[in-house]
């Protein structure tokens, strides 16, 4: 277990630094001088090259790679070129609503998903699958940000139960806060929900169809007690590794929701950093969501051995 | 009054009916076996008396166990009834486990399941039942995962799982197919102690007559689905059941004509496999499959090679087809390597073909029959084109006794029997010298089987054929090869005439295998 865990680490530190040049290179043959773009076409040649010195652009691509990964090291990802404050910061204020925002949407989608899916599985064919099936299409089907107007107009328009958008902050107490992120979670949550629903129901009524269930039932197990004991664990594997897919998008890809929400998050950060040329922003987010991505698949092979055993001991 | 009666009992699955008038009895401590052929429905008969039947299943008749009457029953009462007093085996002990739960647990389920004991005691009790099945947790501890366990002893664990609260009827279906011929005896010797131990009724399902032959104090013969005779194995006279006998020990017309020149010629091979490093710096290990093998086949032979699974001789055929480069040797053929540098020689391949024992994946299931026949002519340099290439498709269906409007056909619609003579047709289509069968007559049913054996006969008489007939199968091999090869741990123990080698056989590993191998008792 231990010799795996080492491979998988030592697997996640070449992935991160490959990950890390891959980006680096990509951002450096963009067009455009970010220098000049925050001084205008009008600039002075002598102030550009003032500015280049001064944001680190001069020197070779060699040295600035260096400087960029060692900042990164100490915690220190730079100055961005428009707000001329540190990266750091930046992103850390900006973690704080994407991360829990993720859990969030995640847990919701998981605690949605599981019962769906078992629930379907055990009644194969029945109405109450044909429901949920039909339910999660639906899900998958309707775009989330439509979806999440549609809550806005019902829950903060009409009912006045939660506010439109914006953020408070956690300063405020965890209840405003995680009251302004509900709405957003659920708009994440449901396709999600509904993609993990039916690998659920397809992985747990393939485990059903195996010998060893069958086995199960000649020792004398009824259906639920077999599905519970010995098809759930089993159908986990597709599963987590769909979780763990999940995980990395809602992180990175919910700047849709940021921007129907108007919250503060890594999604619109990157946005707006693009838009901007703010390239060491970018480039900073991006390393950073690629670092969390390769954490959670990290994870998620953690995951696999722990639910099954063939696993711990190859190499 | 019977442990197990079964009378009238009909089953159908939609509108096709599967069992018709099925009427059995086993009385405590007795030994039904029951056979019959693919389809004739022994296992839907053992899954009625559990109550295990597929979605759709309607049964009706009256299923007597222990003085339940089974049809009537609820399914919570049925749940109750399984595993107390009625324990099933399977067939695949591969894939009869949880491969997420430890050995131990899943005995202890059994117990856990039907009985209000804690979990520690429940623990001790499977202890006691491994080590009633020959697995002692001092030397097969009970902390194991199935993936652990060779086939034999994960079969042992299952039958621990069936008999850990000594149900007074055991139902094993086709419970040692799946296992070599040493193993199938060790299972068999296990089932027929516990028999005797627990006074258990015990309901043992083949496709095999040698299997259960001696062990059965009364056979069942079945056949689509209805029972054609009950008896002891000696009183058995309806003609299907004979005809049952005669196919499982089938020896075929052959002329024998092994010249005195080798085709093959296999010299000192080895074939070694890199095994897992030791370590992050350890180098990787290899394990020797194949161990300096050699031997030669002499026009017009057929050679047999004999072995338990995981003796290399899967690997061996690979390697002589050129399918694998070898660490070490030659092989020729008339003189040719089979490997010309690190590529397979086209000239020599050609020359060979080879039948694997699946007939359900050895076919690509989206060409027709005639285009997966004439495959082989991409080893050709000029292969015929046109009407010559369908008249060759055509000649080698018709040789292995299918018609020509056959390759047209897709592969779904043959039988397993069937599609073993497509897959030889492909393999004659370009007249090769060689055919090597690996285990090529071991899915199929004895009757089918005999008719192939007879067909591969025939074919060798008339096409001057030489074979390589690789097989776990002694009995097979007994009556179709001239000579025989036995093969263990890489390397070959013993080899001679066929009967002079199943007749005195020196080496000790051979005459465990005969030993081991299920044969009918010999009747007047």
């Amino acid at each position: 277990m231990l010799r795996y865990a080492g491979r998988r680490l030592f697997s996640l530190a070449v992935s991160l630094w490959v990950a890390s040049l891959v980006i680096f290179l990509a951002l450096e043959i963009v067009p455009g001088d970010p220098a000049a773009y925050m001084l205008g076409i009008n600039a002075q040649e002598d102030t550009l090259a003032a500015l280049r010195e001064e944001l680190g652009l001069n020197g070779s691509p060699m040295e600035r790679y260096l400087a960029w990964i060692g900042g990164m090291f100490q915690g220190d990802f730079g100055t961005s070129y428009t707000y001329r404050t540190p990266v750091s910061e930046m992103i850390a204020d900006r973690l704080w609503v994407s991360l829990p925002l993720a859990l969030f949407a995640l847990a919701l989608s998981t605690l949605i998903a599981f019962p769906a899916g078992i629930l379907a599985a055990r009644n194969r064919g029945s109405v109450v699958d044909v429901a949920i099936m039909g339910g999660t299409q639906l899900g998958v089907a309707i775009p989330n940000f439509w979806f999440a107007m549609l809550m806005v107009l019902v829950f903060a328009i009409n009912l006045r139960w939660f506010s439109a958008g914006g953020f408070p902050g956690w300063s405020e107490g965890i209840g405003p806060a995680l009251k302004a992120l509900t709405l957003p979670a659920i708009a994440l949550a449901l396709p999600q929900a509904s993609i993990l629903a039916r690998v659920m129901r397809s992985a747990l009524l393939d485990t059903l169809g195996e010998d060893y269930i069958r086995t199960a039932r000649a020792k004398g197990l009824t259906q639920g007690q077999a599905l519970r004991r010995h098809a759930l664990r089993n159908a986990l594997i597709p599963v987590l590794t769909i979780i763990g897919l999940q995980f990395s998008f809602l992180l990175a890809g919910a700047i849709i929701i940021e921007n129907v929400f108007y919250l503060p998050g890594l999604g619109r950060l990157v946005f707006q950093a693009i838009s901007a040329r703010d390239l060491i922003v970018v480039e900073s987010v991006v390393m950073l969501l690629v670092f969390a991505v390769i954490m959670v698949n990290f994870a998620v092979d953690i995951a696999y051995a722990w639910v099954d055993p063939r696993l711990r001991g190859r190499r | 009054m019977s442990l197990l009666e079964i009378e009238n009992l009909r089953l159908g699955i939609g509108a096709v009916e599967i069992l018709n008038d099925v009427s059995l009895a086993v009385t405590a401590g007795e030994i039904l076996g029951v056979i019959g052929e693919s389809g004739s429905g022994k296992s839907m008969t053992a899954l009625s008396v559990m109550q295990l039947l597929p979605r759709g299943a309607g049964c009706s008749g009256r299923i007597t166990l222990n003085g339940h009457d089974v049809l009537a029953m609820r399914e919570a009462e049925m749940c109750g009834l399984r595993g107390q007093e009625v324990g099933m085996v399977f067939q695949e002990p591969m894939t009869a486990l949880n491969p997420l739960q430890t050995i131990g647990d899943q005995v202890a389920e059994t117990i856990l399941i039907h009985e209000d004991a804690s979990r520690a005691e429940a623990m001790e009790r499977a202890h006691e039942v491994l080590r009633r099945v020959d697995l002692p947790p001092g030397r097969v501890a009970p902390s194991r995962y199935p993936h652990e366990l060779s086939g034999g002893q994960r079969q042992r664990v299952c039958i621990a799982m069936a008999i850990a609260l000594r149900p007074r009827l055991l139902i094993a279906d086709e419970p040692t197919t799946a296992l070599d011929v040493t193993t199938q005896a060790e299972v068999l010797r296990l089932l027929k102690r516990l028999v005797a131990e627990d006074g258990m009724g015990l309901l043992l399902i083949s496709h095999d007559l040698g299997v259960v032959a001696d062990m059965a104090d009364k056979i069942a013969i079945m056949q689509h689905g209805r029972v054609v005779e009950t008896g002891r194995f000696s009183d058995l006279r309806d003609p299907y059941s004979l005809a049952l006998m005669e196919a499982s020990d089938h020896k075929p017309d052959r002329a024998g004509h092994a010249g005195e020149t080798p085709v093959l010629s296999v010299r000192e091979v080895v074939r070694d496999y890199p095994t897992p490093r030791q370590g992050w710096l350890g180098k990787p290990g290899l394990f020797r499959a194949v161990d300096h093998i050699s031997f030669d086949i002499q026009r017009g032979e057929n050679l047999g090679l004999v072995g338990e699974s995981g003796c290399g001789k899967s690997t061996l055929a690979r390697a002589i087809l050129g399918l694998e480069e070898v660490q070490a040797g030659a092989i020729t053929l008339d003189g040719q390597p089979v490997f010309d540098g690190h590529q397979a020689n086209r000239a020599v391949r050609r020359r060979m073909q080879v039948v694997f024992q699946d007939p359900y994946g050895s076919f690509n299931p989206r060409w027709t029959v005639g285009r997966s026949v004439a495959e082989p002519f991409h080893l050709l340099d000029d292969p015929p084109k046109g009407a010559a290439r369908e008249a060759a498709v055509v000649e080698a269906l018709e040789n292995v006794g299918l018609s020509g409007k056959d390759r047209q056909k897709y592969i779904h619609e043959f039988s397993g029997g069937q599609r073993q003579r497509i897959a030889l047709a492909r393999a004659l289509i370009i007249r090769p010298d060689l055919i090597i069968l690996d285990e090529a007559v071991s899915a199929l049913d004895v009757q089918v089987r005999a008719r192939m054996l007879d067909l591969l006969a025939d074919l060798s008489d008339r096409l001057s054929l030489t074979y390589l007939f690789i097989s776990h199968d002694l009995s097979v091999v007994r009556n179709v090869t001239d000579r025989v090869l036995v093969m263990q741990g890489g390397k070959i123990v013993e080899e001679g005439e066929t009967e002079a080698v199943f007749v005195a056989p020196r080496h000790p590993y051979t005459r465990q295998l005969i030993e081991a191998a299920p044969r009918l008792p010999k009747t007047a």
